[in-house]
């Protein structure tokens, strides 16, 4: 067990010093700082003193590693266009990111998890064939139109739910449901194929031999090796629905990390991107890491081989 | 007398298969009854369709279905599911993939225990314990807290038929429980199953198509072949003096020490287990029987052919001295 976290924990540190080197590289291939940052009206001596006051006149290696230093103290530099440490911004934005991930992913899994189940019970029936159905459709629908049209019905046809801003707790449901809806359709099959798997196990012909109860066979024998990879994609899907609610939160007026990514973006603020790339990168590692972790809690097979 | 099982006139169809074609047998209490035949004859559904455990789709009739002297044909999922586990238990051919690999060996026996009698865990732990030292289980305290991936195949079966005693049941089902095993393991385990039996007087319906385990451990046995319960006799009668033609041509495959010369081979039987559509009628092995005539393909008089024994077919009682001479 310590092995094998050990081992996991090192290939996450080797992912990540990957992914910051990458974020520096990036941000020099995209032209010369210096002059996308004084602006197109610049003179010659404004892009040079520029270039003093970032140090980027310095050899590469050294802006290289004096950026990971900073990096690995949490500090990203300040922003240019708002004035501030781009580490205190995301911080500020980061609540509402996690919190609709948070959300998100609690919708998807209590969406997702009895449909499978539920397929996969009636594997081959009108029921399962519409689970199906239900998690094409899912996977097909684009998350900004979905979106929208939730706001129009919810928000301003029926006016249940406010459509931007996360004034009040509600805010979060309306893009909390849109951001499910990436992660029900792969949730949802990935539940089916491994409860019907599981079902069809001779471990569970001997869990009805012993006489215990429907409810017993199918969640505490079937669910309980189901859930195994369902559990570790549930950590990777969070993962993507941090770094992907750019979109929700652009849709839906979140200020959050995503909302503040797309900004940086359109104003070529370089290290507030960089840093938002990382970050989220970093979490994703994590989060991938924590699945790993999960998977071998779930599986003795793992644990204890 | 009660027989502890009685199957009479037992029907399966799977999809357009007839898997069982009006099979009967009985258990008696502190027996051990003998299921033997090819692959594909019908034992293993046989075995399911006593405790209520067969596949999806398939269809079950009987004239009667009696545990005990209750008549279980007509019992609800409910009702099976209370006597599955605590007064009937069945143990399977693969050891391996039996047990689920996410619980410890504790917890997959007290379970039982807990869901039929409502035990409290405590009690339930040291019944377990107990169970495993009774199927020589060494440090049973230590294999309660392993999962199934630490225990090699005879030790997993050990557990399944000590999982299978924990509500001390009448009647042990145990399909083909040592065809998956090695060798000097299987002898452990019939040893294992032959003291339990006689120690808890437990019946026991043993499926096996080996007439070795057969000539060790069974008091009576029933011949299956293509659906049907063609020969059933007390196994010395049976082995002295096979009245089914199927049932001579199985016990002449096997190599008896002394009665087989060195350059002759082994008997064998021709053909294959045929697929038996619904509606076909007659003996289902006439295909492949030496001795079959026009009255094969009519209905089967099920004849007496000594003290327990009964034969399902056309040839007059003497016919296998005359095609012996």
């Amino acid at each position: 067990m310590l092995r094998f976290f050990v081992r996991r924990f090192a290939v996450a540190v080797l992912v990540a010093l990957t992914v910051l080197t990458l974020a520096f590289m990036l941000t020099r291939l995209s032209g010369d700082l210096a002059i996308s940052i004084a602006g197109p009206n610049a003179t010659a001596a404004d892009v040079e003193q520029i270039r003093q006051v970032y140090g980027l006149n310095r050899p590469l290696y050294v802006q290289y590693l004096d950026w990971l230093g900073r990096a690995l103290q949490g500090d990203f530099g300040e922003s240019y266009f708002f004035r501030d440490r781009v580490a205190k911004l995301i911080a500020g934005r980061m609540p509402v990111t996690v919190t609709l991930g948070l959300v998100g992913l609690s919708i998807a899994l209590v969406v997702s998890l009895p449909l499978g189940i539920l397929a996969a019970v009636k594997e081959g029936t009108w029921v399962d064939r519409l689970v199906g159905v239900f998690a094409m459709i899912g996977q097909a629908m684009p998350s900004f139109w979905l979106g929208l049209l939730l706001m129009i019905v919810f928000g301003l046809q029926l006016a249940w739910l406010p459509i931007s801003g996360v004034e009040s707790w509600d805010g979060f449901i309306l893009p909390g449901v849109v951001l499910a809806f990436s992660a029900i359709p792969s949730l949802t099959r990935l539940t089916r194929s491994g409860m019907i798997e599981a079902l069809a196990s001779d471990y569970i012909r001997t869990a009805r031999a012993k006489g215990l109860t429907r409810l017993s066979i199918l969640v505490k024998h079937g669910f309980r090796n189901a859930a195994i990879p369902v559990v570790s994609i549930a950590a990777v899907q969070l993962g993507f629905m941090l770094g992907g609610s750019i979109v929700i939160e652009t849709v839906f007026a979140l200020h959050g990390v995503g909302y503040l990514a797309w900004e940086s973006i359109s104003k070529n603020d370089f290290p507030v991107v960089q840093a938002v790339v990382l970050v989220l990168a970093l979490i994703y590692i994590g989060l991938t890491l924590l699945a790993d972790l999960l998977n071998a809690v779930l599986d003795p097979r793992l644990r204890t081989g | 007398m009660i027989e502890l099982l009685e199957i009479r006139d037992l029907r399966v169809t799977i999809g357009s298969t007839a898997a069982v074609r009006g099979a009967s047998l009985a258990v008696t209490k502190g027996e051990t009854h003998c299921l033997v035949g090819e692959s594909g004859c019908g034992k293993s559904i046989t075995a399911l369709s006593v405790m209520g455990l067969l596949p999806r789709g398939a269809r079950r009739e009987t004239t009667a279905l009696r545990f005990a002297g209750e008549e279980i044909g007509r019992y609800g999922e409910r009702e099976m599911e209370r006597l599955r586990g605590d007064r009937m238990a069945m143990i399977f051919q693969e050891p391996m993939t039996s047990l689920n690999p996410a619980y410890t060996v504790g917890s997959q026996m007290t379970e039982v225990l807990r869901r039929h009698r409502g035990t409290s865990r405590a009690q339930a732990v040291d019944r377990a314990a107990e169970l495993l030292a009774r199927v020589g289980i060494t440090a049973p305290g230590l294999r309660l807290g392993q999962y199934p991936h630490q225990l090699s195949g005879g030790l997993r079966q050990r557990v399944m038929i000590a999982m299978a005693l924990m509500c001390d049941p009448e009647l042990l089902i145990a399909d083909e429980p040592t065809t998956a095993l090695d060798v000097t393991v299987q002898a452990q385990i019939l040893r294992l199953l032959a003291g339990l039996q006689k120690d808890l007087g437990l019946g026991i319906l043993l499926i096996t198509h080996d007439l070795g385990v057969v000539a060790r451990v069974a008091d009576r046995v029933s011949v299956m072949y293509a659906g049907e319960v063609v020969e059933s006799a007390p196994t010395a009668a049976l082995f002295a003096a096979p009245k089914h033609p199927y049932t001579r041509g199985l016990l002449s495959c096997v190599p008896v020490p002394g009665k087989v010369k060195r350059d002759e081979p082994l008997g064998s039987i021709p053909g294959v287990v045929p697929r038996i559509q619904p509606g076909f009628t007659g003996c289902g092995f006439r295909d492949r029987c030496a001795w079959a005539n026009a009255a094969c393909a009519g209905s089967i008089p099920r004849r007496g052919a000594g003290e327990g024994h009964e034969v399902l077919c056309t040839l007059p009682p003497d016919w296998s001295r005359e095609a012996a001479a």
